[in-house]
């Protein structure tokens, strides 16, 4: 079962090759769908370890599990009518970096699926050189994927992209052997990194070695999630690559690199050493949200624009859980909800890209108009991703909220608040203006038509999200509360 | 255990021979000496006798003293580029920082309390290494000398692990080393489409995606 | 101090010529050439001595005390400078700095006696050899300094003594470092040509360009009793010291002396001159390498 989860993607990958056009842009959403089903499947069973416990699911990877495959069936299904609709040959690029032409489609499909089959691999991993490799291949898979639309500036937004994770990677490497070595010089003597036997020896381990390994992992993994100030690669990654692209990125890439931080948390926090990891992340997690709500301000692209969103809410996701307690199982739902909205965010984005051909906010004018379920559901999106009800990111940010104010103290729950605020203020002005107002040129009248295979995806996640914010499934509840007690939280 | 010491010594002289170093060929044959020596740390310290250990120092060997130096020999060649390394940050303070890292990486691993059967210069020239490599990524301009310092990046990460998580899977060295070799293959794929884009492998061309623009464009854009 | 010590200076004073010597016979030997004789810089010297000088109007007195001032300076300086282990004239804790205080006084002086003729070549001169030493001197502090640790004692003499006993990868380093800055004070390739005649490309040379008759005799005396003193730590540090009676600790050390000078010769053979702005990179190098050293023995 653990198996088919990561080797079915990766056998569609190689058949993605081989296969004719058309066969292949049905072969994509359809493994996705099987991917669905079997991870539906190994949720609700408890599958059997596999590699002498090296993969395994437990409850923290359940969570992330659910969510990457969930995220990328939809993102599938709009990738297929993507990939119909992307003329191949050269064309002239809006941006003004001359001609351009697309890499081939099947390296599209195949990188995307290898993508799937490591992030898969991710969540699977219960041993952390497994964790490391698998991440790094996340990394290589999606390297070609950012510089699908083959122009200068995005292949300088994935040398940035390969430069800075490899080298954030193997900072993480370094610091799962520092873990070997706490081990080694802790009460049990051995050099162990398998996920089980470091939480059976864990309050025996060696501090200091043990607290540098928290760090440099934090370092090396926060680099892949975004977390400032490593996170220099993600706005030209994620407004670069192709909208599908950047939905998973955003949405199921970043949770995967936190998986790794996650796991050293549970480490530590089985050590006793809560309290130092905790001040860590909440230290990042708020220079995060600073920085990235400071360059939501002002910001020209829309697509820039949602991911510096991310990095902040990548942040609130290290806060939620340095904060521990309730404010740990407001990070998992809020990693839930903002997966669920981003990943709409950036495929409606991708909608708008090609009707007005231009990434520039100023450019943009009544979509509404044009192209009146984009412009909906930019409405819904805003209001989802900036935290207000009925949407569940209201949910989840309000329990972050609380736990700072409990726990963390005036000024986190300060900065907290203030970045909160002056994001909200740059992409409701950002968005707003794109919304609103009558399309450039005058098109009063003449709407764009909006294939259903563009529209459904990104309708169904939102009506995802709002169902969040007015109703929690007791399964996912169920789920949430055992990832965050996994990691030091407790139930809400 | 005196030649683990002296090879210890070597690797820290190379790193600093990297950072003062301005020919390129130079600085790829510095780091194939770096994989030779790595290749034979690992020998030294734990004996000849059992076989997975000599497989992996010929492996280690073959990847990162033959065939990565060979690809970036031949990445030199192909994109036919001017041979000498354009620092950001000159050649003498690079020396100095060199400096700087080496007392920083000594201060560190002194707190860190030594594991048995472990050199005492081990961890310091580990951490060295990897912050000679940081350096090298953010100092230096051309892409391929920030191949170079991620190349000696792994190499520091790799020594660290040779020296003290010796007891992990014989599995795990052969996943570092093919994630270098992988790595480097991809980026020397995405040098080649970079030499074609710009024209250069400067990497302070690519800055066209940037949000604070901390200093005034280059006015200099005729240089390779 | 004992005779051996006492002998020692004297030593220096008839042997360092023999080391140039020594030098520009290697030098020739490579170059497939005979050479001149060895004996040469003496004859050299003789021959200056005897000469009249001629002195310029625009000159001052700082220009005829230059040289003798340095030549001071360097043999004062001789007299704390140990030999192959026997323990120098005099010595006395710190006398270290004293050494290095002597030299750069010379140094000074010779700049003085350049900058005094009013011409600009030897101002040229004069700039870039104060721009070497103000990187080479720290380099030498700095290895001084690590044997100062190593040893424990603060006198030349004592350092070498105390390295006697030693061993260690950071003596290698030392060692390079030492001379490399023996190179560069010493005005040898690949710092600098001796055999140029093009002023552009002096160094060292154009600063003594207008001094003339028994001048230049000090100034060479001067370079040699420099080079000497200087290839004695070099040799101090490289050089282990052989048991047996203080006759045979001289003979060792005269024999490593000529035995450097050999190094310098095939050094000079087979390098090329450095460029003029790569120079201050070798000089950082060397107290880089000190540097290391340094962290070596500190741990």
């Amino acid at each position: 079962m653990i198996m088919a989860l990561v080797l079915t993607p990766a056998i569609a990958a190689a058949l993605a090759l081989v296969l004719p056009g058309g066969a292949r842009r049905v072969l994509f959403p359809l493994t996705a769908a099987v991917h669905a089903a079997l991870t539906t499947f190994a949720c609700l069973s408890t599958p059997a370890a596999a590699f002498g416990g090296w993969l395994g699911l437990d409850d923290l990877g359940t969570l992330f599990l659910a969510v990457t495959s969930g995220i990328f069936l939809a993102v599938s299904v709009y990738a297929a009518g993507y990939l119909e609709r992307e003329v191949p040959g050269p064309r002239s690029d809006a941006l003004g970096s001359g001609v351009f032409s697309n890499a081939r489609d099947a390296i599209f499909v195949a990188c995307m699926l290898a993508f799937l089959s490591m992030m898969t691999l991710v969540t699977l991993s219960q041993h952390f050189a497994v964790l490391w490799a698998a991440i790094e291949g996340t990394t290589l898979a999606s390297a070609p994927l950012i510089y699908f639309h083959r122009h200068r500036r995005s292949l300088e937004a994935t040398w940035k992209y390969l430069l800075i994770c490899s080298v954030g990677i193997a900072i993480a490497l370094l610091g799962t052997f520092f873990l070997a070595v706490a081990g080694q010089l802790g009460a049990s003597g051995e050099q162990v990194m398998d996920l089980t036997s470091l939480l059976e020896a864990a309050p025996g381990l060696n501090t200091p070695w043990l607290k540098g390994a928290f760090l440099l992992m934090l370092v090396g993994y926060g680099t892949k999630m975004g977390l400032a100030p490593m996170h220099t690669w993600l706005p030209d990654a994620h407004s670069e690559a192709p909208s599908a692209v950047s939905a998973i990125l955003s949405g199921a890439l970043l949770n995967c690199a936190f998986l790794g931080i996650l796991r050293a948390r549970q480490i530590l926090e089985a050590a006793g050493e809560a309290a130092f990891s905790g001040h860590l992340l909440v230290v990042f997690g708020l220079l995060s949200m600073v920085l990235a709500a400071f360059l939501i301000l002002g910001q020209p692209d829309f697509k820039r624009l949602l991911a510096y969103s991310s990095v902040e809410h990548m942040g609130i996701l290290a806060v939620g859980v340095g904060l521990g307690g309730a404010a740990a199982a407001g990070s998992m739902l809020h990693l839930v909800n903002h997966s669920l909205v981003k990943a709409m965010l950036f495929l409606v984005a991708g909608n708008t890209l090609a009707v007005y051909r231009t990434r520039t906010i100023r450019e943009v004018r009544g979509v509404m108009v044009r192209t009146p379920v984009t412009g909906a559901l930019w409405i819904v999106g805003l209001f989802a991703v900036v935290g207000s009800p009925p949407f569940g990111t209201f949910l989840s940010e309000l329990l972050v909220l609380r736990g700072a104010l409990h726990t963390g103290g005036v000024l986190v729950s300060v900065l907290f608040l203030g970045a909160l605020a002056v994001a909200f203020v740059g992409l409701s002005g950002a968005v707003l203006r794109m919304v609103q107002g009558l399309p450039p040129g005058g098109y009063v009248g003449m709407r764009e038509p909006e294939p259903w295979l563009s529209t459904m995806p990104p309708l169904a996640l939102a009506a995802l999200a709002l169902l969040l914010g007015l109703w929690i499934p007791g399964p996912l509840r169920h789920i949430v509360v055992q990832a965050a007690r996994a990691v030091g939280g407790g139930g809400f | 255990m005196p030649w683990v010491d002296i090879a210890l010594v070597v690797l820290i002289l190379s790193c600093l021979r990297l950072l003062g170093g301005s020919r390129l060929v130079a600085c790829i044959s510095t780091v194939a000496l770096q994989g030779v020596l790595l290749g034979f740390v690992p020998l030294a310290l734990h004996g000849v006798t059992v076989f997975s250990g000599v497989a992996l120092a010929a492996l280690t060997v073959a990847v990162k003293a033959l065939l990565l130096p060979w690809f970036l020999r031949r990445a030199i060649r192909e994109a036919s580029i001017l041979r000498e390394v354009q620092p950001i940050v000159s050649l003498n303070l690079s020396l100095l920082f060199g400096l700087g890292a080496l007392a920083f990486s000594g201060w560190a691993a002194a707190r860190l309390p030594l594991p048995p059967g472990a050199p005492s210069l081990g961890a310091p020239t580990a951490l060295f290494m990897v912050l000679v490599g940081l350096f090298l990524v953010v100092a230096r301009s051309k892409a391929l000398t920030q191949v170079i310092g991620f190349l000696v990046v792994e190499n520091g990460i790799f020594l660290f692990g040779a020296l003290f998580a010796h007891d992990t899977p014989w599995l795990v060295e052969i996943a570092v080393l093919l994630d270098v070799l992988v790595g480097v293959f991809v980026m020397g794929i995405a040098l080649f489409h970079i030499n074609r884009a710009f024209d250069s492998i400067d990497s302070r061309r690519l800055h066209e995606l940037h949000d604070l623009v901390l200093d005034a464009p280059s006015a200099n854009e005729g240089t390779p | 101090m004992d005779a051996p010590s006492a002998l020692t200076p004297l030593i220096a004073l008839c042997v360092a010529p023999l080391l140039l010597g020594v030098i520009n016979r290697t030098k020739a030997l490579f170059a497939g050439r005979t050479g001149p004789p060895i004996l040469q810089p003496y004859r050299d010297l003789v021959k200056l001595a005897r000469k009249g000088a001629v002195y310029s109007h625009t000159t001052s007195w700082v220009f005829r005390a230059g040289p003798i001032v340095t030549l001071a300076a360097t043999g004062l300086a001789l007299l704390f400078v140990p030999l192959g282990g026997v323990p120098a004239a005099l010595s006395f804790d710190g006398d270290v700095v004293l050494v290095i205080y002597l030299l750069g006084l010379g140094r000074f002086f010779t700049v003085l006696a350049a900058l005094d003729t009013g011409s600009s070549f030897e101002g040229m001169g004069a700039s870039r050899e104060v721009q070497f030493a103000a990187l080479a001197e720290p380099g030498l502090l700095l290895g001084l300094l690590v044997i100062a640790l190593q040893t424990g004692e603060l006198s030349l003499s004592g350092m070498m003594a105390g390295l006697a006993a030693d061993g260690g990868s950071w003596i290698a380093l030392v060692f390079v470092a030492l001379l490399l800055i023996l190179l560069a004070e010493t005005a040898r390739i690949p710092v600098d040509d001796p055999a140029t005649h093009l002023e552009l490309t002096m160094i060292h040379e154009v600063m003594v360009l207008d001094h003339g008759g028994p001048d230049l005799a000090f100034v060479e005396l001067g370079a040699a009793l420099k080079m000497w003193l200087l290839g004695a730590l070099v040799t101090g540090v490289a050089l282990p010291v052989p048991g047996g009676p203080p006759a045979l600790h001289l003979a060792s050390g005269v024999m490593g002396m000529f035995g450097l000078a050999v190094l310098v010769g095939v050094i000079e053979s087979t390098m090329a001159r450095l460029a003029l702005v790569r120079v201050p990179q070798l000089l950082v190098g060397a107290a880089v390498l000190n540097g290391v050293a340094f962290f070596l023995v500190m741990r």
